[in-house]
């Protein structure tokens, strides 16, 4: 709101020209032009592969444009190594952090600014420098806590710092919120206005659209490594920058009736899972999943989702408790592996596509039998038929709208939302009773993730038990039923999608149980 | 668009016929320098070597000779290979392997060979089996290294060997330390025997039946791999523990399986040697060939279409080369085994050495022809 018009302002904090830049046959951006103003947040969206991050790592001189040119303040500049950009004043968060995690935050901030060989001098310098930067960015961190022991909020702040220490007045964030609960995300966006009264720019990478218009004062959208729209955030909204990102009409909201809940399909009671290390990571969980409806399960990633979803599917034993599958009982000595599952009518969409629900180097049709090769209708006496395998895979393809149609393809060279198409039609096929679905639409274009929902609705209406699994709040919220909260390895509350609201759901992600009379707490 | 994205696209017979040809020109090269180096005529010896593997009827029928074993041994390394291990232990589960085969042929006196064949097949296998899934089990379920544990059981085997032949099985009344030998009615036939039989005249040499085993296991391992559950839960598996694991594999117990079946092909080097060509039990008889066998599975890409032309290369570089120590007084048997080093090495290890360059060489033809040069 407090945000210079940045048409007003003739000097730009930095400026992409014509930037062009190619990977053999991928064209990743192609003459984009591209103009930040000071103390200002500019949202950067695209689909997977869109060039976001192609053009952001040009900047922070990762690589190197094969045409166009660089301004920062005004002035052409040459930025070969991400040093060259951190000398402009600019700085990258990354996705996945880059903090010695066995350092202290201090130590952290000093790494490669260390001055001399002695570092007593040094880390006193720092460390006035750094309480003066945290005051006034009202950035807290514990200068003196191993990065190891600090939750990812607080480690995302250390870089934040760490960029600014170097100088950064122009702070690149890539997809910064990915890793945080709701609470930390607010904690991260004031940190960000307050970026912006300093006089800093901000370019934001997300896929969050909700974020895009929360915080950005203008937005950029690229598709297919071209800017093919640019808005004051103000002045639209997320259906039209979502049908920017597509290039056509697109459906956003789910449509579905009411649930009409069965008989209980797969249930947990009291289910512990101990680690090799021996940490709980799994503790007592209990939960019921009944024909025709969908049970969502929200919460941070990395809160034991990953684990009841193993449990379930068999992937994974357990040390405790009790699974009821369509009646029969599993105990922690049961024998129940994937198989055993699959045969009992419970298709399993794992949340880590590419380390489990496909084999990368396999051509498609392979990765589409993975998990039913024993399948008797794909075998033809002791050797498999391949010919009913492609022929099947050409099926599945043609259902999901797999693209490109081709069954001989390497499974590598499709894109995460073709995999995805690709493994929700090998696990829907079957007609499961019971399938489980961890982050559906991960990494998945927006054109995708309207069909793939539109899947698991028709699923559910069909008198199938879903249990979904995602980080996306605004995708449990859309699909579910009933939501059920993991935090720390435990389930910390049930909601109907009725009374479920975002900041709900979002306090008792952050640990707090939701009892009626805390309900409004804030973290 | 982005589908093409895989930059090292090249067609199928430059990665299988080119790169190969280029590799071992390259490495006929070297030699030759070394030869030249110690004062020889290069053209001449590597020409010895040529005729005395493929010049002559006998030095062919022992290029193939050589080629049968190595056939076998290099299998065994591609479908651990496809399981996602690495077994070096060929040499030690071909050892063992053959002492299953001589126990088979000692305890049947007097059986017809074509009897006799399907029980040493079977014990050579078993054998080799067992000491392979050793290694196998220690892996899957204790996390010990596959090719740490397989090198030292190469060892053991050697040592037990020795043992066995020096106290258990030698034959009385003797020094050196073999067995005594198999009953001559289960000695297979020789293939010049055989040919002769259907009036085709062959020079004398250990080639026997075992060529005919050694191409059938080609054939079997081709399709196991490729064509049957097991074969696929094998490659998931060496692909992508995990995924194998989602899929319902056990990936431990493909592990040990897939151990068991390497060994036992590498076991069936026994077949050739002793039932086929020493029928006795001795020490040594592997002599190198169960750890050629990785050279020649690298080099024929771990399928069985290519392995038996690698095997048949290698084959011809063991015969050759004895030719050319017999030949060229100067030339010591260790330069040899230096000439087949120097092979391994450009054929093997450094298989991927030239592929740069040749995927430059071909992804600038189409480009050149569709769009402009890029810039810079």
């Amino acid at each position: 709101m407090s945000a210079a018009p940045p048409s007003v302002s003739s000097a730009w904090a930095v400026e992409l020209v014509g930037i062009d830049k190619r990977f053999g046959p991928v064209h990743a951006n192609r003459d984009v032009t591209l103009r930040f103003a000071p103390a200002s947040i500019h949202g950067l969206v695209g689909e997977n592969g869109a060039g976001k991050s192609t053009l952001m790592s040009i900047l922070y001189g990762f690589y190197e444009a094969d045409g166009g040119e660089i301004l920062v303040r005004g002035k052409q500049v040459n930025i070969r190594t991400p040093q060259d950009a951190i000398r402009l004043g600019i700085g990258m968060v990354h996705q996945h952090f880059m903090l010695v995690e066995t350092f202290t935050v201090l130590e952290n901030l000093l790494l490669g600014h260390e001055g001399g060989p002695v570092l007593g001098p040094a880390m006193a310098r720092a460390r006035a420098e750094v309480q003066a930067l945290e005051q006034q960015f009202g950035l807290e961190v514990p200068l003196d806590a191993l990065v190891s022991d600090l939750p990812v909020g607080v480690q995302q702040r250390v870089e934040i710092l760490k960029a600014l220490y170097r100088g950064a007045e122009v702070l690149i964030l890539d997809e910064p919120t990915a890793v945080l609960s709701p609470p930390e995300v607010e904690q991260l966006f004031r940190i960000l206005e307050r970026l912006r009264q300093q006089g800093r720019t901000v370019l934001l990478i997300t896929h969050k659209l909700k974020e895009i218009m929360a915080i950005t004062d203008r937005v950029s959208v690229l598709r297919r490594g071209q800017v093919v729209a640019e808005f004051v955030t103000k002045e639209t909204d997320r259906q039209a920058l979502a049908d920017a990102m597509v290039g056509r009409k697109t459906s956003l909201a789910v449509d579905k009736a009411p649930a009409t809940p069965g008989p209980v399909l797969l249930s947990a009671q009291n289910v512990n899972v101990i680690d090799a290390r021996g940490v709980t990571t799994l503790k007592d969980a209990c939960l019921s999943v009944r024909a025709g409806e969908i049970v969502g399960i929200a919460g941070v990633a990395g809160n034991g989702q990953s684990e009841l979803l193993e449990v379930l599917s068999g992937m994974c034993r357990f040390d405790s408790g009790t699974v009821t599958l369509k009646g029969d009982e599993i105990g922690p000595a049961t024998k129940y592996d994937a198989a055993d599952a699959r045969r009992r009518g419970l298709a399993h969409v794992p949340e880590d596509r590419l380390k489990l629900a496909v084999i990368k180097e396999f051509p498609a049709h392979e990765s589409a039998i993975l998990g039913y090769h024993q399948d008797k209708g794909l075998s033809k006496g002791w050797r498999l038929d391949w010919k009913r395998v492609v022929a099947k895979t050409v099926s599945l393809m043609e259902q999901f709208d797999v693209r490109p149609g081709n069954p001989n393809l390497r499974t590598s060279l499709f894109s995460g939302g073709n995999q995805q198409k690709l493994v929700m039609a090998r696990e829907m096929d079957r007609e499961p009773d019971i399938l489980l679905v961890g982050q559906p639409t991960r990494g998945v274009d927006i054109g995708a993730i309207a069909f793939i929902h539109r899947q698991l609705v028709s699923l559910r209406d069909r008198g199938k038990a879903i249990l979904l699994v995602s980080a996306e709040l605004d995708e449990i919220l859309a699909l579910s039923d009933r939501i059920l909260v993991m935090c720390d390895g435990e389930i910390v509350g049930e909601l109907s999608a009725a009374e479920a609201t975002e900041g709900r759901i979002g306090t008792m992600m952050a640990g707090i149980k939701d009892t009626p009379a805390v309900e409004g707490v804030s973290a | 668009m982005s589908a093409g994205a895989g930059s090292d696209n090249l067609p199928w017979w430059a990665t299988g016929l080119l790169l190969p040809v280029v590799n071992v020109t390259l490495a006929l090269l070297v030699s030759a320098l070394v030869i030249f180096a110690i004062g020889e005529d290069p053209v001449g010896a590597l020409g010895t070597m040529l005729r005395g593997a493929v010049g002559t009827g006998e030095g062919i029928g022992y290029t193939l000779y050589y080629a049968t074993s190595l056939i076998f041994t290099a299998l065994a390394v591609a479908i651990a290979f496809h399981g996602g291990l690495f077994n070096i232990g060929g040499e030690g589960q071909a050892y063992i392997g053959g002492l299953g085969v001589g126990l088979v042929c000692l305890s049947l006196p007097g059986w017809p060979w074509w009897a006799a064949l399907p029980l040493s097949v079977l014990g050579g296998a078993a054998f080799g089996a067992l000491w392979a899934a050793i290694p196998g089990w220690l892996q899957a379920y204790r996390g010990s290294h596959i090719v740490i544990t397989t090198i030292m059981f190469n060892f053991i085997a050697s040592s037990l060997m020795v043992y066995l032949m020096v106290n258990v099985l030698i034959k009385p009344g003797q020094m050196s330390p073999e067995s005594e030998t198999f009953s001559a009615s289960m000695f297979l036939p020789m293939m010049a025997d055989m040919m002769a039989g259907i009036g085709i005249e062959m020079a004398s040499s250990p080639l026997n039946f075992s060529l005919f085993l050694a191409l059938l296991a080609c054939v079997g391992v081709w399709a196991f791999i490729w064509h049957t559950r097991w074969g696929f839960a094998l490659r998931a598996t060496g692909a992508n523990e995990n995924a194998a694991l989602y899929a319902g594999i056990d990936p431990r117990r493909v592990i040990v399986i897939t151990m068991a079946l390497s060994g036992a092909l590498a076991g069936l080097l026994g077949v050739n040697e002793l039932h086929g060509v020493q029928h006795r039990l001795m020490l040594n008889f592997p002599a190198g060939l169960g750890f050629t066998g990785i050279a020649v599975a690298l080099m024929g890409r771990n399928h069985p279409a290519g392995i038996i032309p690698a095997a048949l290369l290698f084959g011809a570089l063991y015969q050759g080369g004895t030719e050319l120590v017999f030949d060229y007084p100067t030339i010591s048997r260790e330069l040899v085994v230096v000439i087949q080093g120097v092979v391994i090495l450009f054929a093997g290890a450094l298989e991927h050495m030239f592929r740069p360059a040749l995927v430059r060489l071909f992804s600038r033809r189409p480009s050149a022809v569709t769009s402009k040069p890029a810039g810079a």
